[in-house]
């Protein structure tokens, strides 16, 4: 006996994916490694920022199970709290992203007219934008010339809070654009008429009404952002505008990497592996979602 | 047509004036200013002199105002001087542009040439091994880090291999060959950044036109697979290509920054960076807005494309 509630087709489509399922496997791997760094620290006996400047650029060993960096410090305690800043920094842009663009996508599909010609206008000149060298800009930007307060400024967690700032205000074009397309289709339907005829507004409309049956669409948007976000992230920290020094993230570890490729290549193949099997896992896992909640596909 | 052209370029013009308006704001949010600068490089200043050197340059105006006043002398002609290069910025712009113009062209090209054919090989057998390998190659392709991939193609070609050069560009003098040396690497890693995506579209914009009636009659009518794949489907899928491949020229000269940092390449990418990190306002402000114009050219080309390969699209008249 089979349901066929739409839940447990999508379930079962999704299961057809061996990709997104493999994906899905490995992220939930990597989670558990990252949220057990404190775990592994305990049991090396050192701590991923400390520095031994007597075992610099160790070959892997059983103490250091990656070897140690150019300021001897664990490479694989380093990768593993590098991944919480980089998979919690890609999460929360993520989700501001699509948050965003849900909006924007909302009401520009919703309300039609000139509403939406202005909202996708200034999305296509967000996405036909040269973004990394402006994003460099806005990351170098004096946080005191804007006023902010000085605990702010100051505060240690200035540097993730700055990119998920910038990555959320670039990164919603494509959330936006889906949830737009799919709003558009969805406002013909009856029960949009009937909510209208018992005398609903357009706000309780499109966020009671509309909203709900947007979170396919929401979820494989986040899923596919997150990779992108990531990247983003690794990026600007490489160029060193990102997460700061001596917070480990994968994109800051190869900055220090590149200047040693030729006496520690292995340096640079880390972190950077991590980043793309994360990012093709979460690009994986999207696809396998968005066939599965596709509700044209067939069975 | 021309109305159309008129109308993009309108368009084109006034996103460039907001963004020029918006990367004036942005950099005077940078951290200090350039009397700030002459400060740090005379001791001898007292505060005073330094109020009185802003009021000299205009810096203790309101900020549109100082905009209109740069504006206005731009327009002019006078775009100031680099304080990094001691140059006038054109004369550190203008080769930096043409660098980055042979580097993005030619990655531009390679991603193409490589990914449409790729691309409709895919389509063309769907769910085989062969679509199988291209997607896995695609998926690897849109993931990968720019940097990272950089780095691995350093490794590989010039730490282990020895063949190519680690970065930089040939001398002046040096011959065609060393030139290309030069560039191989660069390009490999821009272009592969782009051929994912474009492998993607291309493969499913071909999948959606094998679907219509025409391809089915064409078959009936005894066309054999391949040519009706490669005559009649692949250039009606290149339309969405088309639009797709322009929105995509911000990401291709984003990937050129890293590429070119990465590389020592000198072009706009590392000239932007630089100038960004080495608080020289005049070059920075000037790079991005030349930046921003390459890629709504390099938009307003591929919309000229897009009408060239569609000739239902009436331009000019109604919704375009």
């Amino acid at each position: 006996m089979t349901s066929n509630s739409p839940l447990s087709l999508a379930a079962r489509r999704f299961r057809r994916h061996k990709l997104a399922i493999f994906s899905a496997g490995l992220l939930l791997l990597m989670i558990v490694l990252v949220m057990a760094a404190p775990l592994f620290e305990a049991l090396l006996g050192v701590g991923a920022n400390d520095v031994n400047l007597m075992s610099r650029l160790l070959p892997p060993s059983l103490a250091h199970p990656l070897g140690t960096d150019e300021l001897g410090r664990d490479v694989f305690l380093r990768l593993l709290y590098g991944g919480r800043i980089s998979l919690f920094t890609g999460l929360t842009a993520a989700v501001f992203a699509a948050s965003i663009g849900t909006v924007v996508g909302l009401f520009a599909g919703f309300l039609g007219g000139r509403v939406d010609a202005a909202l996708m206008r200034l999305t296509d000149s967000v996405i036909a934008l040269p973004l990394l060298p402006l994003l460099i800009v806005l990351v170098a930007i004096d946080l005191n010339k804007l006023g902010l307060p000085q605990s702010i400024v100051e505060s240690e967690d200035v540097s993730f809070y700055r990119i998920v700032f910038i990555v959320a205000i670039t990164g919603w074009t494509t959330v936006a654009r889906l949830v737009r397309g799919a709003t558009l289709s969805l406002k013909e339907q009856e029960f949009v008429m009937a909510a209208r005829g018992v005398g609903a507004g357009n706000m309780r409309i499109m966020f009671r009404h509309i909203l709900p049956n947007l979170l396919s669409v929401i979820i494989v948007a986040v899923t596919l952002s997150i990779g992108t976000v990531i990247l983003l992230e690794s990026v600007l920290s490489f160029l060193g505008l990102g997460i700061q020094p001596p917070m480990a993230s994968w994109g800051n570890m190869l900055t220090n990497a590149q200047q040693l490729i030729w006496e520690a290549p292995m340096l640079a193949v880390y972190p950077g592996l991590l980043i793309f099997v994360t990012v093709i896992s979460f690009n994986f896992l999207g696809d396998g979602l968005q066939d599965a909640l596709d509700p044209k596909a067939e069975y | 047509m021309r109305r159309f052209l008129l109308s993009r370029l309108l368009q084109s013009l006034v996103v460039l004036v907001i963004m020029s308006f918006v990367i004036y704001a942005l950099i005077g949010l940078m951290p200090g200013d350039p009397i700030d600068l002459m400060i740090s490089a005379n001791p001898n200043m007292t505060a005073a002199d330094a109020a009185a050197l802003r009021a000299i340059y205009g810096l203790d105006l309101p900020i549109y105002e100082r905009y209109w006043n740069w504006l206005t002398a731009a327009l002019q002609g006078d775009l100031g001087y680099s304080r990094l290069f001691g140059q006038p910025v054109l004369d550190v712009l203008l080769p930096a542009l043409g660098n980055t113009v042979i580097l993005m062209g030619t990655a531009f090209t390679l991603a193409v040439m490589v990914a449409i054919p790729i691309g409709t090989l895919a389509a063309s057998k769907p769910r085989s091994a062969v679509d199988y390998g291209i997607n896995l190659f695609a998926f690897a392709g849109i993931s990968i880090p720019s940097f990272w991939l950089a780095l691995m193609l350093i490794i590989i070609f010039s730490v282990s291999l020895g063949w190519l050069p680690a970065g930089g560009i040939a001398s002046a003098n040096a011959g065609f060959v060393e030139y290309i040396s030069y560039m191989v690497l660069p390009v490999l890693t821009i272009a592969t950044l782009s051929i994912g995506s474009y492998t993607r579209y291309t493969r499913s914009s071909m999948l959606e036109t094998l679907r219509h009636d025409y391809i089915r009659t064409a078959r009936a009518k005894g066309a054999s697979r391949r040519r009706v794949v490669w005559k009649h489907a692949l250039r009606n899928a290149l339309i969405p290509v088309v639009t797709i491949l322009a929105l995509d020229f911000g990401f291709l000269f984003s990937g050129a920054l890293v590429t070119e940092t990465i590389f020592s390449w000198p072009g706009m990418g590392k000239l932007i960076f630089d100038a960004v990190m080495g608080n020289d306002f005049n070059l920075a402000l000037v790079a991005l807005l030349f930046a921003t114009a390459l890629v709504l050219t390099a938009n307003l080309l591929a919309d000229l494309c897009y009408a060239w390969l569609d000739p239902r699209i009436v331009i000019g008249g109604g919704k375009v």
